[in-house]
């Protein structure tokens, strides 16, 4: 046994080696959050796989309840896509988060010596990638189900201002709500009131571009849309670091 | 190298370090042993800037916390029971991340260099979630050390592990602790820590109850040093 220990004497001073890590830049933190995010799911595939299947679920319950003509479906695409759109996002936050802390890498996160903003901008930019990439697939199939063309650059520049919202704020109360033991249950309850501004401004200017309104109609609820998203992205970059802080 | 006095760490009315002084020096390998409770991975949580002390005065690699936390996160690496690996990525791809969050610019040759040093160099392109339990603590290991830190925490490395394993990863730790790096580890596995520490410190209702280094248990053994300091 005794030959096994380590002796005083066995010890190598340390040299004094030149440093192999610097501090590393907010921007090249939050590329390999993003980085890492992205190979992972592109690996597993189950995280979008579990919020694509929920929209597409949803959308055709949505199709088959709301039998309406043309003209009224029109005039509910804009609330059945944003209540599809807020509701897989939820499942995506919180999986998102979930895989960081279950195996205790947010720990392994908070333990680099990078500004903790990193944590929080590379895990929302890789929820929003997420949750493009299901929006992406879920307008071509609500098109062809209901009849509406989605196709419209002003529409897809409302859609990205809202998901970048929801997701702004999203990250930040998932990052709280990870740490209790009703997360899921905890999530949509904090989120979504905080999140109603940014789901009314963003149905009310869909609804205004896809019933043809003037565009002073849908210049009010796009300007809320930029504040709520400016605004989201501010706190959060101040209060992330005590979010996270045990 | 660690210098903590008077630390006193509070979860709302419940005191959990009641004035805690430790203090390691550069090189040392400290074992933190104690019963379930005492308040050892509170401690260290606190040490490796996870948890903010409540009272006191904490000094990690010549920074205060919490204060300095991020100079101190750079000198640091952390071993805990949880592997903090992604399972969905290879072991060099989880290298390569960590690596790019401590700023190691030119991380291909490190990655090599502690693959070949946690014997898993062979496995490089494997998924972590495909790994044995022993081998991703081994990895965990890797992971710790990517940025060269001079202070490593290891909070219960052992658990869940089978004896192959254990032994392996005394073998990685040996080797850690070799290259001069001061280590502190808590653990309940009092043959394995006798013969890797060079300190014994006994966490008892959260203050240090007892001291002694490898040459102080000449004469008796650590099972009997920590039931008796236990007792007192």
């Amino acid at each position: 046994m005794d030959k096994n220990k380590i002796q005083k004497d066995e010890l190598i001073p340390r040299a004094k080696r030149s440093s192999l890590s610097s501090r590393p830049s907010l921007l090249k933190a939050t590329f390999a959050i993003v980085q890492k995010d992205l190979a992972a799911e592109f690996r597993s595939f189950e995280l979008v796989s579990a919020m694509l299947v929920f929209s597409l679920l949803v959308i055709i319950i949505f199709n088959f309840a709301l039998e309406l003509d043309i003209k009224v479906r029109q005039s509910v695409t804009a609330g059945v896509l944003w209540t599809t759109f807020a509701f897989a996002g939820t499942l995506g936050l919180n999986r998102s988060m979930s895989t960081e802390k279950d195996r205790g890498c947010m720990d392994g996160l908070l333990l680099a010596p990078v500004d903790r903003s990193a944590i929080y901008f590379g895990k929302a930019i890789s929820n929003l990638a997420f949750m493009l990439i299901v929006e992406t697939i879920v307008l071509p199939v609500y098109s062809v189900l209901y009849n509406v063309n989605l196709f419209r650059l002003d529409l897809i520049g409302i859609i990205l201002l809202g998901s970048i919202g929801y997701v702004a704020v999203g990250t930040l109360l998932s990052a709280m709500s990870v740490q209790t033991r009703t997360r899921e249950v905890l999530l949509p309850i904090l989120l979504f009131p905080v999140a109603i501004p940014v789901l009314l401004a963003a149905v009310k200017a869909s609804n205004g571009l896809l019933t043809g309104a003037d565009f002073a109609e849908v210049l009010i609820p796009l300007n809320i849309l930029i504040v709520y998203d400016v605004v989201f992205i501010a706190v959060a970059f101040m209060v992330f670091d005590f979010v996270v802080e045990e | 190298m660690i210098e903590v006095k008077k630390l006193v760490k509070r979860f709302g009315l419940k005191n959990i370090l009641r004035g805690l002084n430790f203090s390691v020096e550069p090189g040392e390998f400290v074992a933190l042993l104690g019963p379930n409770g005492a308040g050892k991975t509170t401690f260290l949580r606190i040490l490796a800037t996870l948890s903010r002390p409540s009272m006191g005065h904490v000094k990690v690699a010549g920074h205060h916390l919490p204060h300095e936390a991020a100079q101190v996160r750079a000198k640091l690496g952390v071993v805990s029971h949880m592997p903090l690996l992604y399972p969905d990525l290879t072991a060099e791809e989880n290298l390569r991340f960590y690596a790019q969050m401590y700023g190691i610019t030119n991380y291909q040759p490190r990655i090599t260099e502690v693959l070949e040093m946690v014997g898993l160099e062979n496995r490089r392109k494997d998924l972590v979630r495909t790994f044995s339990r022993g081998m991703q603590q081994r990895l965990a290991i890797g992971r710790a050390v990517i940025h060269d830190p001079e202070v490593m925490l290891f909070d219960e490395p052992y658990t869940g592990l089978d004896q192959d394993a254990s032994e392996m990863l005394d073998e990685v730790l040996r080797t850690v602790a070799a290259e001069g790096r001061t280590v502190v580890m808590t653990s309940h596995d009092l043959a394995r820590a006798e013969n890797l520490a060079t300190r014994f410190d006994i966490l008892s209702r959260g203050v240090i109850a007892a001291s002694a280094t490898q040459e102080d248990l000449q004469n008796t053994n650590l099972l009997a040093f920590y039931k008796q300091a236990l007792v007192d």
